[in-house]
């Protein structure tokens, strides 16, 4: 065998294994994170509901009113408009956030008290949301490049059959060292999410329930269950009110759109 | 297949237009506030010879919505009832007005409540609205103020324009009140620089954009100032203070800078009045840790500085003054926040501190404790007249 033919043997060999070696588990799951990102894609906007039942250990709960309107934005994070209906205390209360896939987000809140707008800081990604066990970057919109990936395995869940993937978060801020996901191979949902601390310990984890289709395309659960294993406490967020397409566009979504959102 | 789409497409078009257009959606919403105040000294003037004081305040606010969310109404009235001081028993609208929206302007017509600003240890241009100074010392409290507000939204920026139809008179404590100089102010003896009284008609123009990690703002406003001058007179024989409303033109500037964790504030204002022309500035940082040694509680830390070109001279106690503060936010289901804040007057060597604590009970009920001290060093201070005014404040609000 002469040197020729052995290269061309070699060559003939990697071509052949090509499509199946090649694929790094790594590969795998940013494969999968781009398949449910582009089957996600082309909502245009968007407004719903949501109510939050917050829970603490000995079961007492305590309840969040929120509208959401949102405006998917073509090579950029969503705009969003959250307004605040109850506790009462903070009725009136809106945030608007231009979010961006590494950059920080553009984020003001509106106080109805003072008639203030006020810019903050969206550093604190970690932090809850309104005291519940939801953390803000539990709530943004997501993004291929907000994590590295890792496809581990496929196992049966509430959806059929899923890929395992751990999504490693890029943003030094996260709380989080790793997600693992599970994301059914049918439609491509995610069903469950459990969250590991900076320690890298399991803090929480995420169930998705009800899942229903709009526009025959998206789908969206209308329960979505958070489950504090630290400190006993978990968050119920419960989507009502769906409407896609309903007409919003950028003007929607500026400074004075936040000052009489209600 | 084709007239199906269409069809239902009309149908929707249809339903949602007469469902939206003959809507009237009205809500009815407000707060019940009870305060109880402890001074820790008796008052250093006539009058104020009393360390404790109650007080019940109601707000509710009624709001419609019509032609689809293109008009709004909102309706706040506001009265205040208070044991000692009768000028502190008042009512006021805070809020009637109607707001149209087209498609890249808004109308905003009535009376209403503007705010301007980014620091938080004083807001210097904040221009619109009058203070309701009786209320609290912190001067946030506002009258509202009658307008035509005719806001633009463009790609360079939002533009405010506004007409000011008629002028609010800052309310003051009473005879009976604290928080006051020695002489009362008469506020039944009002003068004003323009022939027009309370009538004058204000302008305002407002441009304000956000530069990616930059907001700013930059207006002018040309009519009677808010702030009055106060000249000693007598009134039936005894000495008062009768506040004298001149006119004026004013710019001001206001801009943050949003960095990581950092909030970098600045305030700039020129005034221009028959008896002065000055400029004055706040400035400051704020500085947030957040989720401080593995818990969710996050701590702001702020520093401002407050300047005044007339110096000792002015008549604001923000002069010449250092401000530190610490925003503490401990993001339980009960809001939990503490807002602790210390000024130091670098001409006049006088301090002040103040906390507010509040927190949420049940779905319905805050309480709040707000503690004010002061301590002047210098007569020449403004202070020295609410040096004895030192307060403890609960507060219990209830919202419906």
């Amino acid at each position: 065998m002469n040197l020729t033919k052995s290269f061309y043997l070699l060559l003939t060999l990697t071509l052949l294994s090509g499509p199946v070696l090649a694929q790094t588990p790594e590969e795998r799951g940013l494969e999968i994170a781009r398949e449910v990102k582009q089957r996600d894609f082309g909502w245009a906007d968007m407004q719903a509901e949501m109510l939050m039942v917050l829970r603490n250990k000995q079961g007492e709960e305590s309840v969040r009113e929120i509208r959401i309107k949102s405006l998917e934005q073509e090579g950029d994070g969503d705009k969003s408009l959250t307004i605040f209906d109850k506790p009462l205390d903070v009725k009136g209360t809106a945030f608007l956030s231009f979010s961006h896939p590494l950059e920080a987000d553009d984020q003001w809140l509106y106080l109805p008290a003072l008639k203030r707008v006020k810019r903050i800081s969206s550093r604190n990604k970690s932090g809850p949301f309104m005291g519940s066990e939801f953390a803000y970057e539990d709530l943004s919109s997501f993004e291929i490049e907000k994590y590295s990936y890792k496809y581990i395995k496929d196992e049966s869940c509430e959806g059929g059959t899923c890929f395992v993937v751990e999504q490693y978060p890029v943003d030094k801020d996260s709380g989080y060292t790793r997600r693992v996901a599970w994301i059914d191979q049918d439609q491509y949902r995610v069903w469950k999410v459990e969250f590991y601390d900076r320690k890298n310990s399991l803090l929480k984890t995420l169930s998705f329930k009800g899942y229903q289709q709009y526009l025959d395309r998206y789908w969206r659960a209308d329960l979505q269950q958070m489950i504090n294993h630290q400190n006993g406490k978990s968050t119920d967020l419960k989507w009502s009110g769906y409407q896609f397409r309903v007409g919003l566009n950028d003007s929607d979504f500026n400074k004075n759109t936040l000052k009489r959102a209600r | 297949m084709c007239k199906r789409l269409w069809l239902s497409g009309l149908s929707v078009l249809l339903l949602s237009g007469s469902a939206a257009a003959d809507e009237v959606f009205f809500e009815y919403s407000g707060r019940l506030s009870g305060e109880l105040q402890g001074y820790l000294h008796e008052g250093q003037f006539n009058g104020q010879g009393y360390q404790s004081n109650a007080s019940l305040a109601l707000e509710p606010e009624l709001y419609w919505e019509f032609n689809g969310g293109n008009d709004s109404v909102v309706f706040t009235p506001f009265y205040r009832l208070d044991q000692h001081d009768d000028e502190r028993t008042h009512g006021d609208i805070r809020e009637l007005s109607w707001i149209h929206v087209g498609d890249d302007w808004e109308l905003r017509s009535g009376l209403r409540k503007v705010f301007w600003g980014v620091t938080e240890f004083n807001h210097l241009v904040d221009v619109i609205n009058q203070t309701d100074a009786v209320e609290d010392s912190d001067g946030e409290d506002k009258l509202g103020q009658p307008m035509v507000n005719l806001s633009l939204v463009r790609d360079w920026g939002i533009v405010d324009l506004f007409v000011l139809p008629g002028f609010r008179e800052r309310s003051f404590a009473g005879r009976e009140g604290r928080t006051r100089s020695g002489l009362v102010v008469d506020t039944d003896n009002v003068r004003y620089e323009s022939g027009d009284g309370d009538q004058h008609i204000d302008t305002a123009v407002r441009w304000s954009q956000s530069f990616d990690l930059f907001d700013v703002g930059l207006y002018w406003f040309n009519g009677t100032n808010r702030d009055p001058r106060l000249e000693t007179a007598l009134i039936q024989g005894k000495p008062v203070l009768v506040p004298v409303y001149e006119q004026m033109d004013q710019i001001g500037f206001d801009g943050q800078a949003t960095l990581d964790s950092w909030l970098w504030k600045l305030e700039l204002l020129w005034r221009d009045t028959p008896s002065d022309r000055y400029s004055a500035m706040q400035a400051g940082v704020e500085y947030s840790f957040y989720g401080v040694s593995d818990t969710t509680t996050d701590v702001g830390v702020l520093v401002e500085y407050g300047w005044d070109e007339r110096g000792i001279d002015a008549d604001t106690i923000f002069q010449n003054d250092l401000f530190l503060g610490s925003r503490i936010a401990l993001n339980d289901a009960a809001s939990t926040e503490f807002l602790v804040g210390f000024g130091y007057d670098l001409d006049f060597d006088s301090r002040s501190l103040f906390l507010e604590a509040g927190s949420r009970f049940g779905e319905r009920w805050k309480l709040s404790l707000d503690a004010r001290l002061f301590d002047a060093r210098d007569n020449r201070d403004l202070m020295v007249n609410i040096e004895q005014d030192d307060l403890l404040q609960l507060t219990a609000d209830y919202y419906f």
